[in-house]
């Protein structure tokens, strides 16, 4: 143990989910293989949101991360007997449908005396849009500028990212499991260590600590081996990788860690991977609570699967937040084939410019037409120079527009060319692509004042 | 001597909104001063013209012998409007350690990087 935990005592939040669709076995293994304080499962994403709330159109009761339900099913004794508390952002749009259906889960495993759920509200901005857009809140898009009423009768779902504090006001209300709808991925594993090292709201390092902590959890095993590209033919036993632990310290610093006979690999090298993931301007790492400086990070190799995390630097945060929008954005299809040697690329090619052609002579009309050539060059471009003759060439074909009608007529057109155009044609069994809505992401700022959250403790 | 980048680096790439960001890491520690001199913003953006349409920005990690680049227009709109196989922007990573830089000589002899001589048969150490 280094000299920086004198203090003694350490907080293990364990990461058991990093997006919704994450490896089911994660939650019970982080649960099972060895001591952990708390449990904290990330589920979502940019759409997901909007996925939710066409689930929660559909039924009142639906709009959560269901997988959620089937997580805490695996680990009720280690939540009702051994005291690990959860923090999951499962709620969606939904959050006391969440917290029902837990309850419930709870009933039926004869656990629900000793189990208190947290319910965290107020991110969602949808039923108060229009009043904001009325009292001058343009909601404007970050990216473009323009002004959400552009989209208005188009938005899906529109939630504010919530920071730590609703969290912490959970925990110390002892709930043993906090369901929250759009926290920040990365509050989730901050709130734990605030809340029990009781720093401050003005503890600028130590919190902005606590969210590079999450940033390096929050996607689960993608810093303790997975889609880990430094000597990846090494990393052992990726069949059992071990989903990552923060072991933190009161002054901040923490080990980054996995339980033992576990596979993957924790390593300055998969913690740096990690730590510039998705990252923008590293020395304004933006969040409700703190804004984090990446450039103040400092690693350090504290054994075998261990790697220890200090130096970090955070300053206040802004009046803003972030708030996720998701807009109805017209509709996409994708068609594929598969072409063989020789040739294959020449015969892919081909196909390509008959189907544009067959597109132009129906008069369809699209936003974009896109194709690749995978196998050849269809994620690298012009980088790869010449591919050579592979054994087979994916023609991957797709249109985006707002006119349902003509992407649907799109769809008919593939199949056609297994008759009809190039030969040594394969790899149609999927059948006619599906026609998809398209829905788009909208960031936006909002005033902090504007969203008030709450705090519901059941049980 | 030329060196690819895929012998001296690793990196990881993802996405926000229509923007691709590609963190470049430096393998060992002491090649991080040859990603800064020469992995510069122009170098990237000749990289990958014709496969975006934006500008490109780049941040400095020392603390992490890392650089993060920011390109922009790299995703056909982004997220779920892209049709675009790589629409996250996940293996642009692995399109970065394409570059092939060149370094003077003695440069590279002492840092020891892997030149192109050692290519075919160059196999990537230290282990960890």
């Amino acid at each position: 143990m280094s000299s920086s935990d004198k203090s003694g005592r350490l907080v293990r939040v364990a990461a058991g989910q990093g997006f919704w669709g994450d490896w089911l076995e994660a939650p019970r293994r982080q649960a099972e293989g060895g001591p952990i304080d708390y449990l904290m499962l990330d589920y979502l994403a940019e759409v997901t949101m909007s996925i939710l709330q066409k689930q929660k159109e559909r039924d009142p009761k639906m709009g959560y991360a269901r997988d959620f339900i089937g997580a805490v099913e695996s680990i009720w004794p280690a939540i009702a007997e051994r005291g690990v508390r959860v923090v999951a952002n499962a709620g969606g749009v939904n959050p006391p449908a969440c917290a029902e259906a837990v309850r419930q889960s709870a009933e039926r495993a004869g656990v629900s005396k000793s189990v208190r759920i947290g319910v965290v509200t107020g991110d969602d901005l949808l039923p108060r849009l229009d009043e904001l857009i009325a009292g001058g809140h343009a909601l404007a898009n970050m990216e473009t500028g323009e002004p959400l009423s552009t989209v208005r009768d188009r938005v899906l779902s529109a939630n504010a990212y919530i920071g730590s504090t609703p969290i912490v006001e959970a925990l110390s209300k002892k709930a043993n499991i906090v369901i929250t709808g759009r926290s920040t991925d990365t509050a989730l594993t901050m709130a734990p260590l605030r809340f029990e090292f009781g720093w401050g709201d003005e503890d600028w390092d130590r919190l902005a600590a606590g969210i590079i902590a999450g940033h390096i959890i929050e996607c689960g095993a993608q810093c303790s081996g997975g889609n880990c590209l430094y000597d990846w033919q090494n990393i052992p036993d990726l069949a059992n990788v071990g989903y990552p632990i923060v072991e933190g310290s009161a002054d901040g610093t923490f080990v980054v860690a996995k339980h033992p006979n576990t596979g993957g690999r924790i390593s300055i090298r998969s913690v740096t991977e990690q730590l510039v993931y998705e990252m923008g301007d590293p020395h304004s790492y933006i969040t409700p609570d703190v804004i984090a400086d990446f450039t103040s990070i400092l690693l350090e190799d504290a054994g075998e699967n261990r790697v220890r995390v200090f130096g970090i630097k955070g300053r206040p945060p802004t009046d803003k937040l972030k708030v996720s929008i998701a807009y109805r954005a017209g509709f996409k299809a994708v068609g594929t084939l598969v072409y063989s040697w020789p040739d294959a690329l020449p015969k892919a090619q081909l196909a390509d410019r008959v189907l544009r052609e067959r597109l132009d002579n129906l008069g369809l009309k699209f936003d974009k037409v896109l194709s690749e050539f995978v196998g050849a060059s269809a994620t690298h471009g012009p980088l790869v120079g010449d591919p050579g003759d592979p054994p087979e060439v994916q023609l991957r074909f797709g249109v985006r527009g707002e006119d349902k009608a003509a992407v649907e007529r799109f769809t008919r057109e593939i199949a056609p060319l297994v008759l009809n155009g190039p030969p040594s044609v394969t790899g149609f069994a999927g059948g006619r692509p599906k026609v998809e809505e398209i829905v788009a992401y909208w960031p936006a700022l909002v005033d902090k004042t504007v969203v008030q959250t709450r705090v519901e403790v059941l049980g | 001597m030329n060196v690819r980048l895929l012998d001296i680096a690793h990196a990881r790439s993802g996405d926000k909104g229509d923007t691709a960001n590609v963190g470049l890491i430096a393998i060992e520690p002491a090649w991080y001063p040859v990603l800064e001199r020469y992995v510069t913003r122009d170098r990237v953006a000749a990289h990958f013209r014709g496969i975006i349409t934006g500008a490109v920005e780049r941040y400095e990690l020392p603390n992490l012998n890392a650089l993060n680049f920011l390109l922009h227009g790299a995703l056909d709109g982004g997220g779920t409007l892209s049709l675009k196989t790589d629409a996250q922007g996940k293996v642009f990573s692995t399109a970065m350690l394409r570059m092939v830089l060149e370094i003077p000589d003695e440069e590279a002899k002492a840092l020891r990087i892997p030149g192109s001589k050692q290519w075919p048969t160059y196999q990537r150490s230290p282990k960890e």
